[in-house]
């Protein structure tokens, strides 16, 4: 019933939503920073817990719709063990995925993260999946003020 | 029912025609903006064709017909609502201006530092800001009536808000986020009695009922065009006679004078008063052709066909397994807020748009009803009388299919 919107709701999609991973207040984080779009209610925090500038840990915890809740579940996945650069680069990779501005943005240097490309055709869903990415770099900035992609 | 044909009411709007991701458009969102018949859209085409040029200056023959078309609208309105005079009628740009109005010359002359203010707590944004900011520029205070879970004004809490302090009851006639409508004339007769005038904001209510001035004897009402099946940008303000005469202008420039010298101002009579500038003609003019359409079906017609389609969608919403109605009291026009388990309004919104189904998903805004019921947002679906038995249904199988894929 739903065939045109296999693009953007894939299973994955699903999966992380239904249990989102890394989903739990983390008591000793070093970096804890809300992102919030009021217009949809998408609302979450993400932790850090930060060796160097290496990022050892990430946990979250909110509520908000499916994209965005996989998109910060995949996104805590990925950055653990990540440097706080390498982070960066996969936050730009990311936007310019979302974003759709380069037609032969190369999927696979992405990995796993290529699930949320089909946000690309929905030009009003992509402020969901970045919020996840936006305060990721609010918090690498250690910026405290919350964030919104709306 | 006389003669209430929805087969043909839907042969005049021609959008209804239109086919989104493949899928006749069926289209909920009334509640946002509803359609336009042909007769209004061909009232606008006319207008620029044949009559059009700038409204109570000219001599010459365009400009008075331009004039004669736009008053004629006016006396529509006067006359949709029961008003007692032309005069009563403003054209604004919608309900928001209307109420920032009010606020601004009725309220800016009328209440003091320390007065109150009574609203409700199912508000839109637009019936809560424009009073939070006059009480910033006067030192008043706000004051809210709470709601109960069913989504009903705790009426025993408004009497006693009502005091000598009280300047202004500022209440919605139909709430745009749960569908309830209020008892206004037990709060107009509760506030009367203590000589509080008392404003409604009518935009939900307008098109779904015959609203009248002379039964309901409330001191202002307002109302946007494009929610009554005319053009966006046009609205009305109808304000009780000596209420308006006594009020200052709220803006100036052309059209609200009568003598302009560079040490005095004589302001225009009524309705003139508050028109300052260029209207929008032909947006006035389409709202007169609208009004003279929904006069033709009959407001009375057009609220029993609604009644049956809310308790029809009502009904069927109540069968979902995890769907949640957000509104439901007892009083209600044709509006069906529902959450869902674990699915977010927006996710609804995007998979019933796949289906050529269009509702709205957010916070209506009416944030602080969301924050009374806990929710983020909620999703809406919002009826008019174009809407059928059958789309509600396909409406339905939409949501079925999506809690089955969200699993």
């Amino acid at each position: 019933m739903f065939d045109d919107l296999r693009d953007l709701y894939q299973e994955v999609i699903f999966d992380h939503n239904r249990n989102p991973r890394n989903f739990r207040v983390m008591d000793n984080a070093d970096r804890k920073v809300e992102g919030f779009n009021p217009l949809c209610g998408d609302r979450l925090t993400l932790f850090l817990k930060m060796n160097g500038d290496l990022i050892e840990e990430a946990s979250f915890q909110g509520s908000g719709c499916a994209i965005s809740t996989a998109s910060v579940s995949l996104m805590t996945e990925i950055i653990q063990g990540k440097t706080e650069a390498e982070a960066e680069e996969l936050f730009k990779k990311f936007h310019e995925m979302t974003t759709g501005k380069d037609e032969h943005f190369n999927l696979e240097a992405i990995g796993k993260l290529a699930v949320l490309a089909g946000v690309r055709e929905y030009p009003a869903r992509v402020k969901c999946a970045t919020l996840a990415w936006h305060t990721l770099d609010a918090a690498l900035k250690n910026e405290q003020q919350s964030i919104s992609t709306e | 029912m006389t003669g209430f044909d929805v087969n043909k009411i839907r042969q005049d709007f021609p959008i209804l025609g239109e086919k989104i991701r493949n899928k006749p458009l069926v289209y909920l969102d009334n509640a946002a903006t509803c359609h336009k018949p042909q007769t209004v859209i061909d009232s606008i085409v006319h207008l620029y064709s044949h009559d059009y040029a700038n409204v109570h200056r000219g001599v010459h023959t365009l400009s008075v017909r331009s004039t004669d078309l736009f008053e004629s609208a006016r006396t529509k309105v006067k006359d949709f609502i029961n008003a007692n005079s032309d005069k009563e009628i403003i054209f604004v740009k919608g309900a928001t201006e209307a109420i920032n109005l009010v606020a601004q010359t009725y309220g800016k002359a009328n209440i003091q530092s320390g007065d109150e203010i009574i609203i409700t707590a199912m508000e839109h944004h637009s019936n809560i800001v424009p009073w939070q900011m006059l009480c910033e520029q006067t030192g008043a205070i706000l004051k809210v009536v709470p709601i109960s879970l069913q989504g009903e004004l705790i009426y025993e809490e408004f009497e006693k808000l009502l005091n000598d302090k009280t300047k202004l009851v500022s209440v919605v006639h139909m709430s745009n986020a749960l569908g309830t409508i209020n008892p206004v004339k037990q709060i107009i007769a509760a506030a009367h009695a203590r000589n509080i005038p008392v404003l409604l904001d009518g935009a939900q209510a307008i098109p779904h009922m015959t609203v009248d001035m002379q039964e309901l004897d409330c001191d202002f009402y307002v109302f946007s065009g494009h929610k009554l099946y005319g053009p966006t940008g046009v609205g009305v303000l109808y304000g009780k006679q000596a209420l308006l005469e006594a009020m200052p202008p709220y803006q100036g420039g052309g059209d609200m004078i009568r003598k302009v010298t560079f040490t005095e101002t004589e302001y225009n009579s009524l309705p003139y008063k508050f028109e300052a500038g260029t209207p929008d003609i032909s947006g006035v003019i389409a709202l007169g052709a609208a009004i003279d359409y929904l006069t033709a079906i009959g407001m009375d017609n057009i609220a029993a066909y609604e009644a049956e389609l809310l308790s029809y969608a009502t009904e069927k919403a109540l069968a979902i397994k995890g769907l949640r109605i957000i509104g439901e009291a007892q009083h209600k026009g044709a509006i069906l807020s529902f959450v869902l388990d674990k699915i977010h309004p927006h996710d609804i919104g995007t998979m019933l748009d796949s289906l050529g189904i269009a509702i709205r998903a957010g916070h209506h805004c009416a944030m602080p009803v969301m924050d009374f019921y806990q929710v983020p947002a909620t999703a809406r679906a919002s009826f008019a009388m174009y809407n059928t038995k059958a789309e509600i249904d396909v409406l339905m199988n939409g949501i079925t299919s999506l809690i089955e894929v969200f699993g």
